[in-house]
């Protein structure tokens, strides 16, 4: 392990949190100066988590563990000694996520470079994108719950400050007080149950409170808090109302960044389930609640998605109904993990799986969503029309983006999808025959969407309209490959990434408390 | 590397594409038995409105977003009419719902305990 790849953890979040900071003084040396600062970050950013991921996969799916102010204990520990530092720990599924947060931190940024070139107010977004970053590579690689919670808040503060960021659009405003309101909501549930436990137990390391919970009354008074507060922040229906608000009304490559973060929180509750709570709660209830959870939140994602004619909240609906897959992969994994092993784990594999494809691809149909509005100058799909016959290649990303993320084949959404339907028919056949319903219904909502704006004759508002600059063509191409590959060789994706973030939630429990506290 | 398997069912991207490729190869295998005579701009390419002619508008017809899926949206009704009355856009009801999960799922994890 190089030095470099040993503060990786540290410096994942580090780097975004400084360059945070300076980007409204570095801004003022001009545009090019604060580009060329965010650039440099982004692209440390996405070496570091490469690097970091081929360590932990590399190793077998042993967890690494990183001591902030390091130097005063040797890890594992040993002769009952525990942590009272701050920790970060990364194990596959860590590893995995901080993969996806640098794809999206990646393109967000260089697409930002050319979608806010001729707005004001450039150094504020650009220091409320690299926080956000900042805030969600902490959730993810942290081994501290107290830690957590301070990373959920910066997101929450940086992703209702993005929402709400233009301020002289009423929508914008109202949207943002609602996130920031919902936000708070949530982390102050998590706070709570992070103070019950911590009285219980008189830790907040993960892996020494992993080992210490016994599953009391208080103790489920915390997981509810904790699942509950977490999955209105992931976008489960029916505390999803905020997202279609926050995803809607942000600037485009923020709302790809805002899907990612939903993402971390949807790992931290799989942390908590699985690696803080996963010996002290009836596996089969718990899997249960996400499987109710994972339908409602498709089947009326999708269907209030039909239903819209704002582009940007068509996109948005669509974005909570594949939270809802990633939770049916997870919860089956969860309600059969004692009991059926053998479908468990591609439960698990097509859940986690899944988070990768949505990134991609809901990223990628909100920069082409982003580029439309600004073309068409509106966002109401009757206004619009014959757009393709000017913006062909934007035209094609939206396509791509849609039919994979409606789960066609060959594209990547379809591989994750699979997973997920072969494993939920195991489990109970009416699972499966309305996640794919669901999915069938996606491909309507985009056929829509895309039947509106690109189709049709050409007009007088799209007489003038045309693809974007090559700064914003080549995230979205970026994307388009992502997209491609990992839906031609998902076999590659799911034996070196996907299988051992799983394995790590599913099978890791004792390797990661053990990684801290020693066999 | 490039199949997946989920134990009892697979799924191989790279066959699926070539049996696309094959099959749009195929389709323009078949196409190109097509006639011949077929000539654009002329009553050929005229489109057939049950015998009457068609409408001419400055800009051309253009089906708008709202104009699809009206008669399935129209048949879920019902079902939309309960779904919009959730999305009232008032955080106090985004806090109702919130708080209303919550205690369901206390009172399913402590009877599950």
């Amino acid at each position: 392990m190089t030095a470099l790849t040993l503060h990786a953890p540290i410096l994942l979040v580090a780097l975004p949190l400084l360059g945070a900071f300076a980007t409204p003084l570095v801004g003022k040396l001009g545009k090019g100066a604060r580009n060329t600062l965010i650039g440099l970050i982004v692209l440390a950013v996405a070496g570091l988590a490469a690097m970091l991921a081929i360590d932990v996969f590399g190793s077998g799916g042993i967890p690494t563990v990183y001591e902030l102010g390091g130097g005063t204990f040797t890890f594992p520990l040993s002769g009952g000694q525990v942590p009272v530092r701050i920790l970060f720990e990364v194990d596959g599924m860590s590893a995995f996520m901080g993969l996806i947060t640098a794809l999206i931190a990646l393109t967000g940024a260089f697409f930002s470079f050319s979608y806010w070139k001729e707005r004001s107010g450039g150094n504020l977004y650009f220091s409320l994108f690299l926080m956000l970053i900042a805030g969600v590579f902490g959730m993810v690689l942290t081994g501290d719950m107290f830690n957590f919670f301070v990373f959920l808040e910066i997101t929450s503060i940086a992703a209702a400050s993005m929402v709400g960021f233009r301020v002289w659009l009423k929508q914008s405003q109202e949207a943002g007080f609602k996130v920031m309101a919902m936000y708070t909501l949530s982390g102050l549930f998590v706070l709570l149950a992070i103070g019950l436990l911590y009285g219980q137990y008189g830790h907040l390391n993960i892996a020494v409170l992993a080992r210490s919970i016994q599953g009391s009354l208080t103790d489920m008074v915390a997981l509810g808090l904790l699942l509950t507060g977490l999955a209105m922040k992931a976008g489960a229906v029916p505390m999803h109302m905020w997202a279609p608000d926050a995803y809607g009304e942000s600037p485009a490559p923020m709302s790809a960044v805002l899907v990612v973060n939903s993402q971390a929180s949807l790992y931290g509750l799989f942390r908590i389930l699985f690696t803080l709570f996963g010996a002290s709660i009836s596996t089969g209830t718990v899997g249960w609640i996400l499987i109710v959870l994972a339908l409602l939140t498709i089947f009326v994602g999708v269907t209030m998605a039909l239903i819209q004619s704002d582009l940007k909240r068509l996109v948005a609906f669509g974005a909570v109904s594949q939270i809802g897959y990633m939770l049916l992969g997870v919860g089956v994994g969860m309600a059969v993990i004692a009991t059926r092993p053998e479908y468990g784990l591609v439960a698990m594999q097509g859940g986690i799986f899944h988070m990768i494809n949505d990134a991609a691809c809901v990223g990628l149909l909100f920069f082409a969503s982003g580029v439309v509005i600004r073309a068409a100058g509106t966002r109401d799909l009757n206004q619009m029309g014959g757009l393709g016959h000017r913006m062909k290649w934007t035209s094609i990303f939206f396509a791509i983006g849609a039919v994979a993320l409606a789960g066609v084949p060959p594209f990547n959404g379809f591989a994750s999808k699979f997973l997920i339907y072969e494993a939920a028919f195991k489990l109970n056949p009416f699972l499966a025959v309305l996640a794919v319903l669901s999915s069938i219904m996606l491909l309507a909502v985009f056929v829509k969407a895309f039947q509106a704006a690109f189709l049709g004759p050409r007009s007088n508002t799209s007489a003038h309209v045309s693809d974007p600059s090559l700064g914003m063509m080549l995230p979205m191409a970026a994307l388009v490959l992502v997209v491609i590959v990992f839906g031609l060789f998902p076999g590659f994706f799911v034996d070196h990434i996907v299988t051992p973030a799983a394995k790590a939630l599913w099978l890791g429990r004792d390797a990661y408390i053990n990684a801290v506290l020693g066999g | 590397m490039s199949g997946l398997s989920s134990g009892f069912g697979v799924w191989n991207p790279i066959a699926w594409a070539l049996l696309f490729v094959g099959i749009l190869v195929v389709s323009f295998i078949v196409r190109s038995f097509g006639n011949k005579g077929y000539k654009r701009g002329t009553g050929q390419t005229k489109v057939f409105l049950s015998g009457n002619d068609e409408p001419e508008t400055s800009n051309g017809l253009h089906v708008r977003g709202d104009h699809l899926y009206w008669g399935m949206i129209d048949g879920l009704s019902a079902y939309y009419r309960r779904v919009k009355a959730w999305h009232t856009g008032i955080l106090s009801d985004y806090a109702a719902w919130f708080v209303g999960v919550l205690g369901l799922v206390f009172v399913i994890l402590v009877l599950a305990r």
